[in-house]
C-alpha cells in the first residue's frame, strides 16, 4: 500500500502505546528532504532567488545578528551538557532510529558552527571544542535536519534547562532564508498568502462561493437557516480560520457558523485574510510579521470588536505574539488574542449554551483528544478543548499520560513539513500518535488544528488505525440543539 | 639558596599567579557571560506551558528547576537520580571547603566533618555512574564529545585527589590554611609543599577558568532560559515583547 520508499520508518510494535527507543540507524533519514524553493516564490516573499555567492559570510553574519537579539538562542547555544535526557523524546528519532533526528543531535549542528565563529576555544581549536566550519556539507545537513524538526517543542518539556530546539530551527532556518536557502511548500505557501489572503491560495470569489454552498447544502440537510457571512463591516467578531476549515473540514466551518447562530452573535470571514496558520513562523521573522499583520488590518478594515483564531496550532503560536509582532490591540475589546476554545470555554461558563448541548447525540463516538503541539506546549491550551469536549460528548478517554498534554506527541507534519516529498519522515513522525489511539481505541480523534486534520488521516491509514479525525468544535456543533 | 629551594620558590609564585590568574578568569568571566545572557532581549514569548501566569510563580518554577531537576525526573529517573546526586554531593563538599577558607570556622561547616567522606563516595559513584552512561549508552556516546569527557574527567579527577588528600595522605591543614587565608587576605605565602595537594589545587584552578567558557555555564545559564523563566501572560492588556523586525500595519 506505501506509495514510498519505507526505508527510515521503523516498523517494531508499540507497548502499552508507547513506543520504545528504537536501535540507532545512522543516516536513516538522511535522503528525506524537502524540494528546494522556487526563484519566483523567494522572490515574492523577499528571499534571495537562489543561494547567494558569498554565502557563508552572509551566514555568519546572520546568525550573529541572531544571536544579539535572540536571548533563547544565545542561552540554548552555551548551556546544554549533552546529557541525552531528550535523545529518546522526539517522534522523529522515535520514528526513524536517524541519530540525527535526537532534538540535542538536531540543535549541535548549530552550536559546531556557533562554537567555530563565535567562541574563542572553537576558533583556535576547533577539534578540541566539537566545533565545525559551515561549509557545503553543514549546509546540507542543515537543511536535511532542520526541515525534519516540526518545531514542536517535545524536547524541552524534557530538558532540565529548558532548551527548546524550536527556537534553534527557527534561527538555523533564519539564516538559511537570509542566504537564499528555503523548501518549495514553505516559500510557495507564503507566496500565496500573499497573492490569495490564504495558504490554499482559494481566490476571494471562491471562498465567498464556498460559504454560499455551505449555507445552501445545512439548509437542505438540516433545514436550518445558518449564515457564513464573508467581508460584513461592522460585525462583532472576525473569525480567522485555517482557510482548509472552508474545504477540506467543513464540518469544522459549519460548527463556528451553528455556534455564533445559536448565540446570535453576529460574525465574519475576510477574504483578505482567510488564513489563521502562520507559515512565515516556519521561515523568517520578517514573513511571519507580514502574515501575521494581514490579520489585523483585516480587522480594523471591517471594524470588528473581537478577533477570533480558529481551530489551528501553529495559528495559535503566531497569534499569541500578535501585539509583539504588528503593535498594540487596544482597539479590540479583550481579551485578546483571543482563542475559539477560549471562547466557547467564557460561553458555557457564562451559562449561555446551558440546556442547548445533547451530549447523546455523540454517543456513537469514543472521543480521544489529541494535543496539538502549539496550543499545548506554547499556547496554555491544554484544559478549554477538554472542557469543550467533556461538555459536548459523554464517551471521552485520554490516551496514555505520556502522550497527551505538555507531553503531547507532534501528528508529524508540523514546522512546514505536511508535503508529500518527505512522506516517509511524515508517517515516522506520527507513528506514535497512531500507537497511542491504537491503544485507548478510540474512534473519534478530536484536534483543533488543520495541520493535524490533514495529516492524521494519513497516519492512521498508513498505521492501519481505524479512526475518524475531525475538529473539536465538530463534536459541540454535533451536540447543539438547534 | 640551593637549587630546589630556588626552584620551589619560583614554582611558589608561579602558583600564587596562577590562583589570582583563575579566580579573575572565573569572575570576570561569569560577569561577562551572564551579562552577555542578562543585557540579550527575547523578542517573543517562548514560556512552555503549562506555565506560571505571574512573575512570581515563574520565579518559582525557576527555582523548583535549579534544586530538584523536575524536568530531568520527566526524562529519565536513573539519569535525574544520578545528577541530583552528584549536584547535591557537589554542594555539601563545596561547603565542607569552607573550613579552609573561614577562621574560625562557622560550627555548622564543622559539623560537615562527620559526613563528609560519604558525600565524597557519593559524589565519586555519582560521577563514575554519570561516565559509564556516556559511553555505555548509544545514544549518549553519540553525542558525547571532548569536551564532555573532559569536564567529568576534570571533576572526577579533583574529587579523588580531594579525597585522597584528606583521608590517605594527609596534607597539613594548618599550612593549607595559611595558603588559602594568605591568598584571600591579598598576603599570599608559598603553598603547602605537598604534591597531591597541588594537582588538588591545581586541577581547581583549570576548574575556574574553564568553566565560564564551557557548558558548565549552565549552573548560571539556567536562570535565564526564556522556556523556563517566563511567566505566561500573553493576554494581559499591553503586554508586548522587543520587536525585531519592522513591517509596517496597513490599512
Amino acid at each position: 500500500m506505501a506509495k514510498f520508499d519505507e526505508t527510515p520508518i521503523i516498523k517494531d510494535p508499540a507497548q502499552e502505546g508507547l513506543l520504545l527507543p528504537p536501535d540507532m540507524r545512522e543516516h536513516a533519514s538522511v535522503d528525506v528532504r524537502c524540494w528546494p524553493g522556487k526563484p519566483k516564490d523567494h522572490q515574492a516573499i523577499g528571499l534571495p532567488e537562489a543561494r547567494v555567492p558569498d554565502w557563508q559570510d552572509k551566514a555568519i553574519t546572520k546568525l550573529g545578528e541572531l544571536l544579539e537579539n535572540n536571548k533563547a538562542l544565545r542561552v540554548y547555544m552555551d548551556i546544554c551538557v549533552r546529557c541525552g535526557a531528550c535523545t529518546d523524546k522526539c517522534q522523529y528519532y522515535l520514528g526513524t532510529g536517524d541519530p540525527q533526528n535526537m532534538p540535542v543531535a538536531r540543535a549541535e549542528l548549530l552550536r559546531k558552527v556557533y562554537r567555530r565563529y563565535f567562541t574563542l576555544g572553537g576558533r583556535l581549536f576547533p577539534n578540541l571544542t566539537d566545533a565545525a566550519d559551515l561549509d557545503e556539507e553543514m549546509l546540507e545537513k542543515w537543511y536535511t535536519y532542520f526541515y525534519q524538526c516540526s518545531e514542536c517543542r517535545r524536547c524541552s518539556v524534557f530538558c532540565p534547562y529548558g532548551i527548546d530546539t524550536a527556537e534553534i530551527t527557527m534561527a538555523a532556518r533564519e539564516v538559511m532564508c537570509s542566504i537564499g536557502v528555503a523548501t518549495k511548500y514553505v516559500t510557495e505557501v507564503v507566496a500565496k498568502v500573499y497573492e490569495t489572503g490564504n495558504n490554499l491560495g482559494i481566490p476571494a470569489p471562491a471562498w465567498i462561493d464556498n460559504c454560499e454552498f455551505l449555507e445552501e447544502d445545512v439548509e437542505e440537510e438540516e433545514g436550518l437557516a445558518i449564515r457564513f457571512p464573508v467581508d460584513e463591516k461592522g460585525a462583532e467578531i472576525l473569525l480567522v480560520p485555517p482557510s482548509a476549515d472552508n474545504f477540506a473540514n467543513v464540518d469544522t466551518m459549519i460548527g463556528y457558523g451553528k455556534l455564533f447562530h445559536l448565540l446570535g452573535i453576529s460574525w465574519t470571514t475576510s477574504t483578505y485574510c482567510n488564513e489563521a496558520g502562520n507559515f512565515g513562523l516556519f521561515l523568517n521573522y520578517h514573513n511571519l510579521q507580514k502574515v501575521n499583520a494581514r490579520i489585523l488590518e483585516a480587522a480594523r478594515d471591517l471594524g470588528v470588536k473581537t478577533i477570533i483564531w480558529g481551530e489551528c496550532g501553529h495559528a495559535w503560536r503566531a497569534g499569541i505574539l500578535t501585539p509583539t509582532l504588528n503593535g498594540p490591540m487596544d482597539d479590540f475589546d479583550p481579551p485578546y488574542p483571543y482563542h475559539i476554545s477560549q471562547f466557547i470555554v467564557d460561553m458555557l461558563r457564562k451559562g449561555a449554551l446551558a440546556g442547548k448541548i445533547d451530549k447523546c447525540a455523540n454517543d456513537d463516538l469514543l472521543v480521544t483528544y489529541h494535543d496539538p503541539c502549539n496550543p499545548a506546549r506554547a499556547g496554555q491550551l491544554l484544559e478549554e478543548p477538554r472542557e469543550v469536549i467533556r461538555a459536548s460528548c459523554n464517551r471521552f478517554v485520554e490516551m496514555p499520560a505520556d502522550t497527551i498534554r505538555e507531553k503531547t506527541f507532534c501528528c508529524g507534519a508540523g514546522g512546514g513539513l505536511l508535503t508529500d516529498e518527505v512522506m516517509p519522515i511524515r508517517m515516522a513522525g506520527g507513528k506514535p500518535r497512531a500507537m497511542a489511539v491504537k491503544h485507548v481505541g478510540a474512534n473519534y480523534l478530536a484536534t483543533p488544528c488543520a495541520i493535524c486534520k490533514a495529516q492524521l488521516p494519513e497516519v492512521m491509514h498508513y498505521w492501519d488505525v481505524p479512526v475518524k479525525v475531525g475538529g473539536v468544535i465538530d463534536l459541540l456543533a454535533n451536540a447543539l440543539k438547534m | 639558596m640551593d637549587t630546589s629551594t630556588a626552584l620551589w620558590l619560583l614554582a611558589s609564585y608561579l602558583i600564587i599567579g596562577l590562583s589570582y590568574f583563575a579566580a579573575l578568569a572565573l569572575v570576570i568571566g561569569l560577569i561577562w557571560r551572564l551579562w552577555g545572557y542578562l543585557r540579550t532581549p527575547m523578542p517573543w514569548p517562548e514560556v512552555t506551558t503549562p506555565a506560571p501566569e505571574t512573575e512570581g510563580g515563574s520565579i518559582a518554577r525557576i527555582i523548583g528547576d535549579v534544586v530538584l531537576f523536575p524536568n530531568l525526573f520527566k526524562a529519565d529517573k536513573l539519569l535525574w537520580a544520578g545528577a541530583w546526586i552528584f549536584h547535591i554531593a557537589l554542594w555539601a563538599i563545596l561547603f565542607r571547603h569552607l573550613r579552609y577558607f573561614t577562621y574560625p570556622v562557622p560550627q555548622t561547616v564543622l559539623y560537615m566533618e562527620t559526613v563528609a567522606l560519604f558525600f565524597g563516595y557519593l559524589f565519586g559513584l555519582a560521577a563514575l555512574y554519570l561516565f559509564w552512561r556516556r559511553l555505555a549508552l548509544p545514544r549518549t556516546l553519540y553525542i558525547s564529545g571532548l569536551p564532555d569527557f573532559f569536564a567529568l574527567g576534570l571533576l572526577a579527577a579533583i574529587a579523588g585527589s580531594g579525597l585522597l588528600v584528606s583521608y590517605w595522605a594527609h596534607a597539613y591543614l594548618v599550612d593549607v590554611k595559611a595558603f588559602m587565608l594568605g591568598l584571600l587576605t591579598l598576603s599570599p605565602v608559598p603553598p603547602p609543599f605537598h604534591p597531591l595537594f597541588l594537582i588538588h589545587f591545581l586541577l581547581v584552578l583549570v576548574l575556574m577558568i574553564y568553566f565560564p567558557f564551557s557548558k558548565l555555564l549552565h549552573a548560571g545559564g539556567i536562570f535565564f532560559s526564556p522556556s523556563r523563566n517566563q511567566p505566561y501572560e500573553i493576554q494581559k492588556p499591553g503586554k508586548r515583547y522587543v520587536n525585531q523586525g519592522n513591517y509596517p500595519i496597513q490599512y
